[in-house]
Order: structure tokens, then C-alpha cells, then sequence
């Protein structure tokens, strides 16, 4: 399945940018450039071909990892993406780890005390959190953590201290959504008959919750973090724009402003490509969990 | 005699699923005579609903065919199986999921009228047909506009053969039309059904798993296992003279009403059958108590043994032949 | 047709006897008993009217987007109730009328997904087979692409102006409305009503139209309520990054977008925006999940 989304991806994500207006060689060479000149470059990068043909074209060389060049500083594409990727990865990783180091406890602790005040104040710190937009969080905690109290920096990947302000921007809503998912499927394990019969055996309430409820009450959580994975990548481009933090989001909004075509679409695909390997794995840890699943993939 | 309404020839139908096909109905030849009510019964899974939904063409047939009224209507296209709609009705078996939640009594009542243009769009004259009909099932006039959640599941049922009978059909497939209904109110259904045949000259397939129902409804009554039929006999006879072993132990398992009566249970044992792709012999091989080599070898033919009693058992026909 | 007969009838049988009580009406009656859902709906109404008068409130050219540098980064005060922005505009008035363009991608965007991701949706559940996974197999790809980044490659190929914003948002919102309303559609199908309704000859069209949509709706409802909310972020985050509706148009994310150079000085000009977005965004989100509760069959009775 991974394959046919990858071609599916980049057909998709290709044809967007075939149909945007502008002529590329004019975009590279400059408006006044002379007509022959412009000519000549678009019969060198095959743009009278037609559209079937430059995307054919277009995958046999991302087979190889060649997606063009950047128009504006005219390096490989790839090369441009895949040094920025590290940066991503190292952000939206952080953010994920602290979404679940808070959700699921906050979540679990929220269940088994339903209707209590602590589960009210969850309920509604989580909307909140889902609430947010995460650029304006950003700003927010900039505002307050940079501008007023000076305790951390405002931008840039200047080492761990950096990395805390746009973690927890990135990572709030996702934390939201897990605590609300990781609450909900808990109640709902809870009420089940062999929970009711475990109680009813006099186990002791702590091995109820850790033995019984835990692990059949986690598996639909595993799916939604391998959902939130792609919002993370997403969020990743709002998020590093406000923090100037030197990944493939900001990467991508520096080359939309330019009308870098291939930087744009290298970065679209690179991300969804990740996106995919990263849903592929939850499908798998998924059938991993649930011995009622088998997996597809084998 | 009365003349024939249906006869079915050979019906198959087959599911392909994951593992294969799945043979629901494996060639089920049977006719029905109007006015009478023919019980099928058989327990869950064993295509007895499959073949309801067939004759109706809800379920295209995988092979076989259908006569209603001497036509036969396999072949008929869309627009010529929304006429014969109004022949043949069914009565679904639960009458929770069978009526939509969004709609009143009187909008689920008035639907197939409105379908097939009976009541010439005068709204009086649908109002009164409406009301006709629910007071025909014996439904107070008061619950014209109530929602089906609103009401008991007797009153659900009596609104589902409301529906079934606006089209004022000449046969109706019943499928298992009380099963999920309580005890007490399985009678009142019954009765009902009972009254409306002889008021409006009904034929009834009544489908069951129980055989108690069918008993006194029953004109006829035939048994199916895995696809197939095992007996069919008039429903006396039946009862008084079961010859296939799996319907003797369907028998054995209702219950009597007497502290004296002692009667042996026949207590089927073994795994049953497969329906799926099926090997050739009897399909009731595998849980027959007086199973015999050729059981397993072939495929036993429904014959007739005399006073309209057909069964498809080896055993039955050797001892003829003795 | 033969819908407005049943309307007719309706009224009529109406003066027949006993009370009509719709299951809408059911949802009404406990969508009411939450709180929660209530004031949800109540800020949204508050948001609704704010955004239909609010050239009424404050005139669009002479308040919100006429520069008056002399009045520049004023914090609040009695004459603007949320100060004044880098060219001395006034951030209330900005905001009600930014409000407007959030509304309104919002709802269209999510029209326009629901529209055709339920179409699709819709068929795929019904016809089932070859076609179903077709459809599926395209959205499963519609998906594997965050839906933020397809929006920002559609906005970015298409141009940035508030038509193409809504056509992102809403396209790339797509495949989430195809499955929902196929799951829904695949639960209702197999209802013993459709069975019935087919045995006395309804058309694939009346089942379609009259039992499938209106018991598979609950789902695409709540999807929906919530989904405008997301669309309203995404328009935010796009306008964020400069993709948004050109200026000097008033919009929430490019507000915020103009206030960060401000933040030290002036951060009254970044926090009411985004303060906006998330009374809305919020307010969405305790009606969306009050109706979940209201139309979820599992809580009644």
C-alpha cells in the first residue's frame, strides 16, 4: 500500500503545481529576460513536453532522489529538503514525546476519577488546548517566557533551551487530543463486563487499572497519535515559521514566497512520504496490540 | 385442487466470501398453492431467510427460477419487478431496524402508496387509506403521527404488516415475523396474521426456527438444513409421521406443557457442516445418528413417500425399498 | 414530486390527533440540557451577528482599514475598546470584520468538503464493490498528504485570494467527510429498512435521498460543526504564512502575522486576534461535542 500512496502522492501533489501559473524559466531567468533565452531553457527542462510525460519524467528522477533544483539558489532540491529534515524531525519528535508524557497519564488519572474537580479542570484545559492555534501559543509564550521574563530564546536551534518553546507550542494541541482520546477510551473499558469482573475478584483497584483497563484501552490512542503525526508535520510549517526554527516547514514558507516551485513540492512530498512510513508502522504496532487484528502487511 | 401462486425451480444462491463460496441455498425446488401457508423452518443459517429475500428479488438468485402466478419473474427487468411489487410483500423479522427511525407511522404506512401512485395524490384520500390500514392491523388512530421509537414492539410489527399490506398483496414472505417479540405478544401477531389471510385471501411463506409456531399457522410445512430441503409434508403429517432424523430432532425439542409426559430428547452431537464449498453428500452426515457410508458420498434427493410427504434421506429410501 | 405530497400529508394527518415529536426535536430537547453546548452556541450566535452587522458596528473603509499613523499601537482605550494596530486602525473593528472572511471560508469550506467528500462518500458506502474502492483508495492518498500542506500547496499554486482559500480548505478536507459518511452509510444500509423500503419498490434515488442520508446524517453533522473550526484555524495558519486573503483585508492569522513585529512594544496587537480565534474555535467545539452527545443513540432513553 506504501507504494501506490507514494506515485499517488506525488501525481497529486505534481499536477498542483503543473497547473500553477507562471512559466518556470521566466521565474528563473528573471522577467526581462530575452525570449530565445527563455526558450531555450524551457526546451532544456522539457517544460514543451507534455503533462504525462514531465511527470513521468518528474518520478523517475525523485526515484533517484534528483527533484530538480531550486530555482532561486539553483542546489538539488533534495539535498536541500533532506538537510533540513533532522531539524523537523528532532521538533515534531520532542513535541510528540511531551503530548503523550502528558496526555496519557492526565488522561488515565482523568477516568478514574470522573466528574471529580481535577477531571473537570483536564476537560477543560484540553479544549482549550484543541482551541489554540498553535502559531498564536507560540507567540504567546514568546511573549511571555522571551520578552517578559527572558528566561528562554525566541528563535533559532541554539541548543536545548531552544527546542523547549516550540515543543510545547507544537505539542499542546496534540496533547489535548491524546488526553480527550486516552479519557474517553478509558471510560468506555471501564464499564466493560471484565473490568466489573475483575473488580469483582477483589483485585486490587491499581492492578484493574494497569493489568486490565490499560493495554485494551491504549490501542485506539495508538492510531490517533499516528494520525497526530501528520498534524504535527503540519503544524511543524506554522510553528517553525514563528520560531525561526531552520527545518523543511520553514524551509517550504521561505520557497513559497519565492515561488520555488520545486522546493515547495519536494517539501509536500517528503512530508506526506514520512507520513505515510510513520502510518505504516502504527498499522503494524496496531495488529502488534491487538491480537484480534491481523496485520496486512507481511 | 387451488391453483399454484409460486413455485420455485432450483434456486441457488451463493456468497462468495473470503474463504470461498458460500452456499446459502443449494437447490431448493418448491409450490405453493394460493391461500395457503407454507412454514419453512430451519435453524439460523440455514438460508431459509436467503430464500425469502430470492423469491422477492431482494436477492438476485445465483441459479434457478421463479414462477409467480405461472410468469416467471427471474428474468424481469427493474421496472417490470416494481409492478410485481405490488403482488409480493415481506414482513421483516425485526421490527426495530425494519422501520426508519426518521419517519411517522402514517409516512412509513403511506410510502408504498405514494410509490406506486396508488391514492391519485388526494391527501384526504391518503389520510383515509392510512387510517384504513392501521385500523385493519389494529392500530389506534391516535398513533398516526407518533415515531417508531415511540411505541412497543407489537405495535412496530403491527405497522411493518401495516406497510406490507398497503400495497394489498396477493402473497406475503413472513420472516420469522414474531421471533423477536415477547411471548405474549407472539400470539397476538400470529392471530393477526391468521385473520388478515382469511379476510383478504393471503398466501403466507412463514419463515421460523420455531417449530411450535408453525404448527398451528401452517399448511404445509418444510424443513431445511445447510441450504437444502430435508422434508415437506402437510403440517399433520408432519407432526404425527416425521421420517428425516434431523427433523425428529427438531420435534423432540419443543417443549410440552405436562409434568408427565416423558420423552426422549434426541441430542444432536458432531460439528456441523461447512456451508462453504461444501464436498458432496448429505449435509446432515456429520450429525445424523444413523449416518451410513453413502451418506457421505452423495447428495440425497427430496422424493415423495407417499401423502404429499417428500424427505431426502437415504435411510428412508432403503427402507421403502425393503 | 412525491416530496411535497408527503409534506402536504403531513399537515394535514397533522390535524388528525396526537403531537408530532420529531427525533430532531429529541436532539433539540437535549442538545438544551447541556450547558456547555449552549454557550457554545450562544457565543456563536453573539459571532454570527457580530460578523452580519458588522458594517453597522464599525464602517469596513473608515475604521478598519483607513491608516491613521498619528494614532498608531494605542493599547486599549474608550475610543478602541482593543487598541490600534502598527497603522493606527482599530483592532475591534479589524477583528468583526475579520470574523466575517472566518465565517464565512469556514462554513463554505466545509460545505464544499461535505458536499463532495459526502458524494463520494455516499456512493462508495452504497454501491459497495469495485467502486467503493476506487473512491477509497483515492481518499486513503488524499490523505496520506497533511491536510494543511495540501491546502498550502493548492493556495500556493491556485494564487492567495479568499476564493482559493475556501477551495483549498475545503478540498483538502475531503477525504475525512468521504469516510465518515460512508462508515455511516455502511451502518444504515444494512438496516432492515432499506430492505423493506426496496420491497415496496422504491427507486435507488428515493432510498438514497428519503433512508439513507437523513439517518446517516448525526455524524457528518458533528463532523461538521467541528470541521468548521478547523477550517478556521487552517485559514488563520494560512494567512499566517502569507497565504491568506490580500491585505489590506482584515484577517485573523495575518493580524497576528502583522502583530509579531510588534511583540515587545505592542502585544495587545497579537493577543486579541488570536484570542478571537480561540473563542470561536472553542465556542465550535463545545457545540460540536454537545451534539455528538445529543445525536449519539447510545446515550438515549
Amino acid at each position: 500500500m506504501l507504494i501506490p500512496v507514494i506515485i499517488g502522492v506525488t501525481f497529486i501533489v505534481y499536477s498542483i503545481m503543473f497547473f500553477t501559473p507562471g512559466d518556470p524559466a521566466l521565474i528563473i531567468l528573471g522577467e526581462n529576460a530575452p525570449e530565445e533565452q527563455v526558450e531555450k531553457l524551457r526546451e532544456e527542462m522539457g517544460l514543451n513536453d507534455p503533462f504525462i510525460i514531465q511527470y513521468l519524467r518528474f518520478l523517475k528522477n525523485a526515484l533517484k532522489g534528483d527533484f530538480g533544483r531550486s530555482y532561486s539558489t539553483r542546489k538539488p532540491v533534495f539535498n536541500e529538503v533532506f538537510s533540513r529534515f533532522p531539524a523537523t524531525l528532532k521538533l515534531s519528535t520532542a513535541g510528540l514525546l511531551l503530548a503523550v508524557a502528558i496526555g496519557i497519564p492526565i488522561g488515565i488519572i482523568s477516568a478514574t476519577r470522573q466528574y471529580s474537580l481535577l477531571d473537570s479542570i483536564t476537560m477543560v484545559l484540553a479544549l482549550l488546548g484543541v482551541s489554540m492555534p498553535n502559531f498564536w501559543l507560540g507567540l504567546m509564550l514568546i511573549l511571555l517566557f522571551s520578552v517578559r521574563l527572558g528566561l528562554l530564546p525566541s528563535g533559532g536551534d541554539v541548543g536545548f533551551a531552544s527546542l523547549i518553546l516550540p515543543a510545547i507550542t507544537l505539542g499542546t494541541g496534540v496533547a489535548a487530543i491524546i488526553t480527550r482520546m486516552t479519557r474517553s477510551s478509558m471510560l468506555e473499558v471501564i464499564r466493560q463486563d471484565y473490568i466489573r469482573t475483575a473488580r469483582a475478584k477483589g483485585v486490587a483497584e491499581r492492578r484493574v487499572i494497569n493489568k486490565h483497563a490499560l493495554k485494551n484501552a491504549l490501542i485506539p490512542v495508538v492510531t490517533v497519535i499516528g494520525l497526530q503525526f501528520g498534524y504535527l508535520l503540519g503544524g511543524a510549517v506554522l510553528t517553525e515559521t514563528v520560531f525561526s526554527w531552520p527545518g523543511v516547514g520553514r524551509l517550504m514558507v521561505e520557497a513559497i514566497k519565492q515561488k520555488d516551485t520545486p522546493v515547495v513540492l519536494a517539501s509536500v512530498i517528503f512530508m506526506s512520504v514520512v507520513f505515510s512510513i510513520v502510518n505504516l508502522l502504527v498499522d503494524i504496532l496496531y495488529a502488534f496490540l491487538d491480537p484480534r487484528i491481523k496485520s496486512q502487511y507481511r | 385442487m387451488a391453483e399454484s401462486i409460486l413455485k420455485v425451480k432450483g434456486i441457488k444462491k451463493y456468497f462468495s466470501t473470503p474463504k470461498g463460496m458460500l452456499h446459502a441455498v443449494d437447490g431448493v425446488d418448491f409450490e405453493m398453492e394460493k391461500g395457503e401457508t407454507l412454514g419453512l423452518v430451519g435453524e439460523s443459517g440455514c438460508g431459509k431467510s436467503t430464500i425469502g429475500r430470492v423469491i422477492l428479488r431482494l436477492l438476485e438468485p445465483t441459479e434457478g427460477e421463479i414462477y409467480f402466478e405461472d410468469k416467471n419473474i427471474s428474468q424481469l427487468n427493474k421496472k417490470e419487478m416494481i409492478k410485481l411489487r405490488r403482488d409480493m410483500q415481506i414482513i421483516f423479522q425485526d421490527p426495530f431496524s425494519s422501520l426508519n427511525p426518521r419517519l411517522s407511522v402514517s409516512e412509513i404506512i403511506a410510502e408504498p402508496l405514494i410509490i406506486h401512485n396508488i391514492v391519485k395524490k388526494k391527501n384526504s384520500e391518503l389520510e383515509k387509506e392510512v387510517l384504513r390500514l392501521m385500523d385493519l392491523v389494529g392500530l389506534a388512530k391516535r398513533l398516526v403521527n407518533a415515531y417508531p421509537h415511540e411505541l412497543d414492539g407489537g405495535r412496530r410489527q403491527r405497522i411493518g404488516i401495516a406497510r406490507a399490506l398497503a400495497l394489498r398483496p396477493k402473497f406475503i414472505v413472513a420472516d420469522e415475523p414474531v421471533s423477536a417479540l415477547d411471548v405474549s405478544i407472539q400470539a397476538q401477531i400470529l392471530n393477526l396474521l391468521q385473520d388478515l389471510q382469511e379476510e383478504l385471501g393471503l398466501t403466507y411463506l412463514f419463515i421460523t426456527h420455531d417449530l411450535s409456531v408453525v404448527k398451528h399457522i401452517s399448511d404445509n410445512i418444510a424443513v431445511m438444513y445447510l441450504g437444502k430441503l430435508v422434508e415437506k409434508a402437510p403440517a399433520d403429517e408432519l407432526f404425527r409421521n416425521s421420517l428425516h432424523p434431523y427433523t425428529q430432532a427438531l420435534l423432540s425439542a419443543i417443549p410440552v406443557p405436562s409434568i408427565k409426559s416423558k420423552r426422549e430428547r434426541i441430542i444432536l452431537k458432531g460439528e456441523i457442516t461447512s456451508p462453504i464449498d461444501p464436498k458432496p453428500g448429505c449435509r446432515f452426515a456429520a450429525r445424523c445418528n444413523y449416518a451410513m457410508d453413502r451418506c457421505f458420498k452423495e447428495d440425497p434427493e427430496l422424493t415423495e413417500v407417499g401423502n404429499n410427504h417428500h424427505v431426502a434421506c437415504f435411510l428412508v429410501e432403503e427402507k421403502a425399498n425393503n | 414530486m412525491s416530496s411535497s405530497v408527503t409534506t402536504e400529508k403531513d399537515t394535514n394527518l397533522k390535524s388528525q390527533a396526537g403531537k408530532k415529536r420529531s427525533q430532531w426535536g429529541e436532539v433539540w430537547r437535549r442538545l438544551k440540557k447541556n450547558h456547555m453546548a449552549m454557550i457554545g452556541l450562544i457565543i456563536m450566535i453573539i459571532l454570527i451577528l457580530l460578523a452580519v452587522f458588522a458594517n453597522q458596528i464599525a464602517d469596513y473603509e473608515e475604521v478598519a482599514i483607513k491608516q491613521n499613523t498619528a494614532n498608531r499601537l494605542q493599547g486599549p482605550s474608550r475610543e478602541n475598546w482593543l487598541g490600534t494596530d502598527n497603522f493606527g486602525r482599530d483592532i475591534f473593528a479589524r477583528i468583526i470584520h475579520g470574523g466575517r472572511i472566518s465565517l464565512m471560508v469556514g462554513v463554505v469550506a466545509v460545505g464544499i468538503a461535505v458536499l463532495i467528500g459526502g458524494t463520494l462518500g455516499a456512493i462508495a458506502g452504497f454501491y459497495g464493490g469495485r467502486v467503493d474502492n476506487l473512491i477509497m483508495r483515492a481518499m486513503d492518498i488524499f490523505l496520506a498528504i497533511p491536510s494543511i500542506l495540501l491546502a498550502i500547496a493548492i493556495v500556493t499554486a491556485l494564487g492567495a485570494n479568499l476564493f482559493n482559500l475556501m477551495l483549498a480548505i475545503g478540498i483538502s478536507s475531503i477525504p475525512g467527510y468521504a469516510r465518515i459518511v460512508r462508515a455511516s452509510v455502511l451502518t444504515v444500509k444494512d438496516q432492515e429498512f432499506i430492505e423493506a423500503a426496496r420491497a415496496i419498490g422504491a427507486s435507488d434515488f428515493r432510498i438514497i435521498t428519503k433512508h439513507i442520508i437523513p439517518n446517516a446524517l448525526a455524524p457528518v453533522i458533528v463532523q461538521g460543526t467541528l470541521g468548521v473550526a478547523t477550517a478556521i484555524l487552517s485559514t488563520a495558519g494560512l494567512s499566517f504564512i502569507g497565504l491568506g486573503v490580500p491585505k489590506p483585508r482584515p484577517e485573523w492569522g495575518s493580524m497576528l502575522s502583522d502583530g509579531r513585529t510588534y511583540l515587545w512594544e505592542a502585544s495587545h496587537i497579537t493577543t486579541f486576534p488570536g484570542l478571537a480565534i480561540v473563542i470561536t474555535i472553542l465556542a465550535l467545539n463545545l457545540l460540536g461535542d454537545g451534539l455528538r452527545d445529543a445525536l449519539d443513540p447510545r446515550l438515549k432513553q
